[in-house]
């Protein structure tokens, strides 16, 4: 990391990660599903894209939309709403499509519409309250104040756990949703 | 006119090996895959220098050497020897039987046309 | 004289000569092997072995493989003290042929496919023939004239040289004459003749040697090159080499210096000319190819992206705009196949493998076997070629430990005592077939239905067809031996074959007669990064079906459909009974599900001989797809093999037909199902295919319509 670097985009250097991290700052994207307001580390976002029809993938939990074509490479795209048992998203052109990484995965995330880049404190990020952080619930990683409203943070790594698709648990969502 | 050389081994990477090294040089070749077939060669064929492998199914060098040197038309006729290193008890055998000269395997271009031109220049 | 060294393109090409060689010698030595073995080689049979090694090691020599050299110099030395009995013919060496027989395979194989060869490879086979020598032998022996590279650069000096030819110097077709000028080559030269042994002219011996001569030379060159000169007539004479003392030439030239010894070392140089550092290969990373690979896929779906949108647009200039796409997907589909074939290897890496395994096993059990495998040249990706080893190797140890009888029983059928094994591949369009025969006893029909009913795998009053009886052995957890033993374990194998095969996309056949042996066909795409696919829609989803499952496509009459207990769907086609599974139901896809008679049914047949009727709304075409994981952004999914793009930039999925045959179906109250038709309309009353175990036969027959089997 020399000081004649080219300059990278501002979320994608990694010095500027290390110097959010010094000081306990870091970064993420705020979006709505409703009207709650959630946020991912802006290190897991590649991009942003426009809703776009996905291919439904058979016998898959609800929430798992289906995959689309992202320059070649295919992508699962996961309805959040659907996933934090609020029903289908119904989706249009106003609607959102996160595209994070976690764990050497891709994935889409739907969400009704991004909000903003925060900065935040990483010490003013509160834990789940315990009843609210059933077992189901171990994706939310902490809560945070922002202005008027609370933000959830959620962990990516136990949102998109694998497993989705394999044989025995995907049989048993069939099964569950039978 | 350019010499003709017969080459005589029954592997076909070293026929032409030897093959090509010679045509480049401007000899003319001919080749057989062993002994028996470089007779009947030779019987249809004159050339200006053998070279042969030792061995070789059907007919191995040695012998070929020998038939050649019991005839009078191939007594005056050199016959360089295929043998590969350490090979003395071979050497000494074709020696024995009439070779002219060897040429140890492997061997580079060069030393080929060295030894050629030494017997056939 | 380097304008007569090999190009490199030479060099190569000698190089492939000296592979295809190999080839057919190590086939050769692989067919005296078995007579080796059993000790009854005889002398023209160990001279064969011999000459293999050794034309294999000259051959090596002059590419610098210098492992095979090392390796087959100790291995001919070996076979050279055998076969002239300085060594005893024992079950012992007999048994290191064999192995060493193997390694020197395998060195081959190491020097064409320019691996490394991993270090210890063959230790033990190189210890026990060192063993048997003897003393160790130098496995490098150092050239003869290597002395002569320890010769300094010097001044020039000067030599005295008698050369007293005997009698016979002729007979061997020398001639002093060239020595003479080779020498003048040196040199300065004065030459004096003595004539005075030379008779009258009526005594005279044409062919004999008079003449006898002393040299004065004056030469750079080391006394070797001097001794070099007379390398051919040095027993024909008496060769006196004296140096008379070194005559001062400082001012000696360097280059003429070098040039000498040069020439000196000519023959230590002999082995490194025309020498591997010829070849016009390069090693490029697998990962950078793939990295190619994928993107021309996407550049085959970017072209086809734009066609397709071009054949939708209007406008005046289309003419010319479809003049151009035509040609770029011309051109695409080329480089596609250029790209595809970097990749492409011979199975031979696999083939050569098997000889050992046969012998191996063979040798463990007691059974003679001949190997014959032919087609090792045909090319794959080598991603198939990974996958085909296993699968390979499983079948082959099943044909020797279940396929082949003992040599007893095989006398008493009347056959050779020895067993036959044919390995072969070729291309068949976009296919390889791979075919394992042997010549055994063929599957027992009995004894694999009760095994499998023993096993629970079918009931005792199903009733199934010899195909379906044949591919129970494919069924987990099936196996026929008798006893379990070593070498084909627990038959825990031709499921899992068929599984590596279905999941490289290939499928596999059995053909066996009773007391005449089996044969299983192997078919598998050439290449797994691109499909032939059948792109059909079902409601508002389009999915590729690989077209070489597909048997026929009909739209059955309603009056051929049946709908049977559990609401399973069959169709009459041909005599046979058809399970009918609509994709609709099966793949949860939104919409009506159209009755068969209305819809298409794709006729399709799964690697296990098996058929089903895939009920779909229509066929859209052929289209050849670039096959993308699901498993790199996301987790297998039942009955879908990977996904492609389309030319409208959609994913759509290629169906997995094996997993979707396993697949249950959502029954649901808006389909056919609703119409259900009395059981009792089946014919013979009542067909419990239903509650047949869908993992193995899953054609749903008729048991009781005798008709239906007689046509079948």
């Amino acid at each position: 990391m020399t000081a004649t670097q080219a300059p990278l985009p501002a979320e994608a250097s990694p010095a500027r990660q290390e110097k959010a991290q010094n000081g306990g700052m870091k970064q993420f994207i705020s979006f709505k599903i409703g009207e709650e307001g959630y946020a991912i580390d802006i290190m897991a976002v590649r991009e942003i894209k426009g809703w776009t029809e996905t291919t439904p993938l058979p016998n898959q939990p609800e929430y798992i939309l289906g995959v689309m074509n992202l320059r070649g490479i295919i992508v699962p795209v996961y309805d959040l709403r659907c996933r934090f048992g609020m029903g289908l998203t119904e989706a249009s052109r106003s609607h959102a499509i996160i595209i994070v990484s976690a764990q050497d995965r891709m994935a889409g995330l739907l969400v009704d519409a991004v909000s903003d880049i925060l900065t935040i404190d990483s010490g003013k990020i509160c834990p789940v309250p315990e009843a609210e952080c059933g077992a189901s619930a171990d994706y939310l990683s902490g809560i945070v104040p922002v202005g008027e409203t609370m933000v959830v943070i959620l962990a990516l790594d136990k949102l998109l756990v694998r497993g989705h698709g394999t044989p025995s648990s995907q049989m048993s969502e069939v099964q569950q949703a039978a | 006119m350019a010499k003709r050389i017969l080459t005589v081994d029954d592997s076909k990477t070293m026929r032409d090996m030897v093959s090509f090294t010679l045509k480049g040089a401007g000899f003319e070749v001919v080749e057989a895959e062993d002994g028996v077939k470089a007779l009947a060669l030779l019987a249809k064929t004159s050339v200006d220098a053998i070279i042969t492998d030792v061995n070789m199914p059907n007919m191995d060098g040695v012998t070929l050497v020998k038939q050649l040197r019991a005839q009078a038309k191939f007594k005056s006729i050199p016959i360089l020897m295929l043998t590969t290193e350490g090979g003395e008890d071979k050497k000494q055998a074709g020696r024995a039987a009439g070779a002219t000269g060897w040429i140890v395997k492997p061997f580079a271009p060069d030393k080929l046309l060295q030894v050629v031109n030494k017997v056939c220049p | 004289m380097s304008a007569i060294a090999p190009t490199l393109a030479d060099t190569e090409r000698f190089q492939a000569t000296f592979f295809e060689e190999c080839t057919e010698l190590l086939q050769d030595l692989e067919e005296r092997l078995p007579s080796l073995q059993a000790g009854n080689i005889d002398s023209e049979g160990l001279n064969a072995v011999f000459r293999v090694v050794h034309s294999i090691k000259a051959g090596a020599a002059a590419f610098n493989f210098t492992e095979l050299v090392k390796f087959a110099h100790v291995f001919e030395a070996l076979l050279d003290k055998l076969r002239s009995d300085r060594i005893q013919r024992s079950a012992q060496v007999f048994s290191v042929i064999v192995r060493g027989a193997d390694l020197l395979a395998e060195l081959v194989e190491a020097a064409r496919s320019s691996r490394a060869v991993p270090p210890g490879l063959g230790a033990g086979v190189i210890s026990e023939l060192n063993e048997l020598l003897g003393a160790p032998e130098d496995a490098a022996p150092a050239p003869a004239a290597a002395k002569a590279v320890q010769e300094e650069l010097r001044h020039a000096r000067a030599y005295r040289i008698v050369f007293e030819p005997h009698r016979e110097l002729f007979r061997h077709a020398n001639e002093p004459l060239l020595l003479i000028r080779e020498l003048k080559h040196l040199g300065e030269l004065e030459t004096e003749c003595d004539t005075s042994k030379l008779p009258d002219l009526a005594h005279l011996d044409a062919e004999a040697a008079y003449l006898s001569f002393v040299f004065h030379l004056t030469t750079k060159a080391p006394e070797s090159a001097i001794a070099e000169v007379f390398e051919f007539v040095d027993q024909e004479c008496v060769l006196k080499i004296e140096e008379l003392g070194a005559e001062g030439d400082p001012s000696g030239s360097p280059a003429t210096a070098e040039a000498a010894r040069d020439a000196a070392q000519s023959d230590t140089a002999a082995a490194a000319v025309p020498s591997a550092k010829g070849s016009t290969s390069i090693r490029v990373d697998l990962a950078r190819v793939d990295r190619l690979v994928n993107m021309v896929g996407e550049l085959v779906i970017t072209q086809a992206m734009l066609a397709q949108q071009l054949s939708e647009s209007g406008g005046g200039q289309r003419h010319q705009w479809t003049k151009g796409s035509e040609e770029l997907a011309a051109q695409t589909r080329q480089l596609q196949e250029c790209v595809m074939a970097i990749r492409m290897q011979p199975v031979r890496s696999v083939f050569a493998r098997m000889p050992r395994l046969v012998r191996d096993i063979a040798g463990r059990l007691g059974k003679k076997i001949r190997l014959v495998t032919s087609g090792d040249q045909t090319e794959v990706d080598k991603t198939v070629i990974e996958e085909l080893a296993d699968p390979i190797t499983h079948m082959i140890r099943n044909a020797i430990d279940h396929g082949i009888e003992d040599a007893d029983t095989r006398l008493a059928a009347g056959k050779h005592a020895e067993a036959t094994i044919e390995l072969a591949a070729s291309q068949r369009a976009s296919n390889i077939l791979i075919t394992i025969a042997d010549d055994g006893a063929g599957i027992d029909r009995a004894k694999v239905l009760k095994s499998a009913i023993a096993k629970g795998i079918v009931r005792e009053d199903q009733k199934l067809g010899d195909d379906e009886i044949y591919a129970l052995i494919f069924a987990p957890g099936f196996s026929t031996a008798e006893k379990v033993t070593e070498i084909s374990g627990r038959g825990v194998g031709m499921d899992v074959v068929r599984r590596n095969i279905s999941n490289i996309g290939g499928r596999i056949n059995i053909h066996t007669t009773p007391g005449k042996g089996t044969r299983f066909t192997l078919v598998i795409p050439l290449t797994l990064a691109v499909l032939d696919g059948m792109l059909v829609a079902a409601g508002e989803e389009k999915y590729i079906l690989p077209l070489s499952s597909i048997v026929e496509s009909i739209r059955p009459s309603r009056a051929q459909v049946r709908t049977i207990s559990g609401g399973m769907q069959v169709a009459a086609i041909r005599g046979e009974y058809i399970r009918l599974i609509s994709l609709h139901r099966i793949l949860n896809i939104p919409g009506k599900v159209p009755d068969p008679w209305k819809a298409l049914v794709v006729v399709i047949e799964t690697e296990n001989g098996s058929k089903a009727g895939l009920v779909v709304d229509e066929l859209i075409g052929q289209q050849q797809v670039v096959v993308k994981s699901l498993l790199e952004n996301f987790d297998a999914v039942r009955g879908i093999s990977g996904a492609t793009i389309l030319g409208d930039g959609r994913v759509a999925l290629i169906l997995d037909l094996e997993g979707i045959c396993a697949l249950p179906e959502h029954w649901r109250a808006d389909g056919g199902a609703d119409e259900l038709e009395p059981v009792a309309n089946a014919p013979d009353g009542g067909i419990e295919s239903a509650s047949m175990p869908m993992s193995v036969p899953k054609r749903a027959h008729a048991p009781g319509a005798p008709e239906i089997h007689a046509s079948a």
